[in-house]
């Protein structure tokens, strides 16, 4: 039998309705917008005069139209696509790192026969909670730096490729460590004392039982890992010297995205009027980096659907132990 | 191979049997042995200690080094003639002091708030939305609406703080005298246009006025976290038993109701769970976005201690940052004492 809706419940799932398709529509309208502006021309851009579909035309007359010389513009710099292999390199490299020395970790710290798993535990927990600040971190990297520059025999820090400063020295997480060791925990004790009896060693217990037993989990930790070193910022600049060409070849793609606006802050803030050149550039130099911004995504939009529906699971196994 | 002898425990008779031992005899050679059989553990397993060490290694280089570096905070950055850190002279705590009320302080304080204020206004209205957000989520049946209302929703959260402040500094950006404003300042003139204070702001792009960075600041966290934040909650909503719905909707409860006495005391501890959570990471403020929206404009509003400390670079900054960091890891130490007082889970 259907059960009749009363009326409070028929306003409240109108309500749930209209304020969920508001904030939805808020949510990926921002990127729709840069889309837009990115297949606009650089006058409608310097006009402001997209509002979702990409225009075109010139001197205030516009209408939706499709241009691509941002996209060409931005496909044919050098410097970001240098940028953009970087950030390949750093993701990926520094993605199977992290994963490395987390999942071998983790798996020791899931282990009850572990002597001082307590204190290990603390170890790891202790930097969640305290951590030294930003000029101490800031101090050991430099120090670290010229410990790799000494490794290899070259003069200083800024002789070498820091982008292996950044694959090696960052992008740690023990939340992601704790989720890992949490996953192992689970893993029924059973399949191990059956496969130590077939004489397996540690590291083939872990290759062939336990990895493959919480593949959940080790997706969902390996994408957060990625996300996180694709989206990786501010130690890299700090440390490959924005704006001072420090390292410029080293720069991953949002320090590059970063300089830009630093370098032409014209390009957000277009005031000049009397000048038309400059006014020109800097509206074509706005859709160019539109047009940045978009190919930045678009790796992060490939990977999204496969984590999303992994990363639920994640948050709830993250957030509270009891 | 690393196996106690049978003779260390076991008493051997004259005609050649072994006899067990009294309990107290057993207990002492254990005890003699304690050291001995750890050693043993340790070898036998020396496997998986050896997978530990990539992982200390890393903290320890990388985490915990730096720690030693706080020693700046105790250092005269000012020494005459000394080049390196360890050359400084000692200089106590007058960092500290000049921070809270020497020369430093016209800085520090007015950070200090920043910091507090942005994470008060980050609690005040990035915790009750997600809330809001999964009773809402609840109430679509439809799966495929749902879903594709939540992947819209999640995303933000995906995107680099370099991404959203470049959006977000353009969907905002400035005006001239032929060209609009941004295309969110656009819209947002249209809402209220005699106010003139705010119709120059806009005019002059949102987020370099002191006086409106602290609420789109925290409007920009909502885009980014909101949603994401949700999850949790939404998990606890679902697993709420659709007879406890019934049973209500059968003693005459509207929807209002229902949400008071079922669904609100079923969630109840995920929230106070998520809440006291939210209190322990206040001061991580995500300094980031922060430092990447910083500008003469509205520094008088933005300015963090992370990005203070970042700025001056020396002794002053680090004893600063360790100054917040401290009150920090105070407040997740509360928070978690709480928590297990109160709802018997312990976040750590």
């Amino acid at each position: 039998m259907k059960r009749k809706m009363e009326a409070s419940e028929l306003i409240f799932k109108i309500v749930a309705y209209v304020i969920l398709i508001i904030f939805a529509l808020l949510c990926i309208y921002p990127l729709l917008y840069v889309l837009g502006s990115m297949f606009s021309s650089s006058d409608a851009v310097g006009d402001r005069a997209v509002v979702l579909w990409p225009m075109i035309g010139s001197n205030g007359e516009y209408h939706i139209g499709f241009s691509g010389t941002a996209f060409l513009k931005a496909f044919q710099d050098t410097a970001f696509w240098v940028s953009y292999s970087n950030t390949l390199f750093i993701t990926f490299i520094g993605t199977i790192w992290c994963m490395v020395y987390s999942i071998l970790g983790a798996y020791a710290l899931s282990k009850k026969r572990l002597l001082g798993r307590h204190g290990f535990n603390f170890f790891l927990v202790f930097t969640m909670w305290f951590s030294a600040g930003i000029v101490p971190q800031y101090i050991n990297y430099l120090k670290t730096g010229e410990a790799m520059a000494a490794i290899v025999g070259a003069g200083s820090m800024y002789d070498i490729d820091l982008k292996w400063l950044i694959v090696i020295a960052m992008g740690m997480n023990a939340t992601n460590i704790i989720l890992l060791r949490n996953a192992f925990e689970g893993v029924p004790s059973e399949i191990e004392e059956a496969a130590r009896i077939d004489g397996a060693t540690e590291l083939q217990i872990l290759w062939q039982v336990y990895i493959p037993m919480s593949k959940a989990t080790i997706a969902t930790v390996a994408l957060f890992f990625g996300i996180s070193r694709w989206n990786g910022y501010f130690w890299a600049s700090k440390v490959l010297g924005e704006g001072s060409e420090g390292q410029s070849y080293s720069w991953p793609v949002q320090v590059k995205i970063r300089d830009i606006i630093n370098k032409e802050t014209d390009l957000i803030n277009i005031y000049s009027t009397d000048d038309d050149h400059l006014y020109a550039n800097a509206a074509e130099g706005t859709s160019v980096l539109y047009a940045m911004v978009v190919l930045a995504i678009i790796p992060v939009l490939v990977i999204y659907p496969f984590i999303q529906k992994y990363f639920a699971k994640g948050v709830n196994m993250g957030g509270v132990k009891e | 191979m690393f196996k106690l002898k049978y003779d260390d425990f076991l008493i051997k008779n004259e005609d050649g049997t072994y006899s067990m031992p009294p309990e107290q005899i057993v207990r002492d050679e254990t005890e003699k042995n304690r050291w001995k059989n750890t050693g043993f553990t340790i070898l036998k397993d020396w496997r998986l200690y050896l997978m530990l060490v990539p992982m200390i290694l890393v903290y320890l280089l990388w985490k915990y080094m730096p720690m030693t570096d706080l020693v700046g905070a105790f250092k005269d950055y000012n020494t005459p003639g000394a080049s390196q850190v360890a050359d400084y002279r000692w200089f106590g705590l007058n960092n500290f002091a000049n921070l809270f009320f020497g020369t430093d302080a016209a800085e520090f304080w007015p950070a200090f708030r920043n910091t507090f204020t942005i994470a008060f206004y980050n609690l005040l209205f990035g915790f009750p939305t997600p809330i809001i957000l999964a009773l809402f989520f609840n109430e679509i049946r439809s799966n495929v609406v749902r879903s594709i209302m939540q992947v819209c929703v999640y995303l933000p959260k995906f995107l680099s703080t370099v991404v959203v402040t470049t959006i977000a500094l353009l969907l905002f950006r400035k005006g001239s005298t032929t060209s609009e404003p941004g295309i969110l300042s656009q819209f947002l003139s249209k809402l209220a246009p005699n106010n003139d204070v705010f119709q120059e702001a806009l005019k002059g792009g949102l987020f370099y006025s002191a006086r409106y960075f602290r609420s789109l600041f925290v409007i920009t966290e909502l885009w980014e976290h909101a949603g994401y934040d949700s999850i949790v909650f939404f998990a606890a909503v679902i697993a709420v038993s659709p007879t406890s719905y019934e049973a209500a909707q059968i003693d005459g409860a509207g929807k209002m109701a229902q949400m008071r006495y079922v669904v609100i005391p079923s969630i109840l501890s995920t929230v106070v769970i998520m809440l006291i959570m939210k209190i322990g990471g206040l001061l991580s403020v995500g300094y980031e976005k922060v430092y990447l929206l910083y500008d003469n404009g509205n520094k008088a509003t933005s300015d963090i201690v992370a990005t203070l400390a970042n700025r001056w670079g020396d002794g002053r900054g680090i004893a600063a940052d360790m100054a917040n960091n401290l009150i920090g890891m105070i407040l997740v130490l509360g928070a978690n004492t709480v928590a297990r007082k109160a709802a018997n889970v312990s976040l750590y």
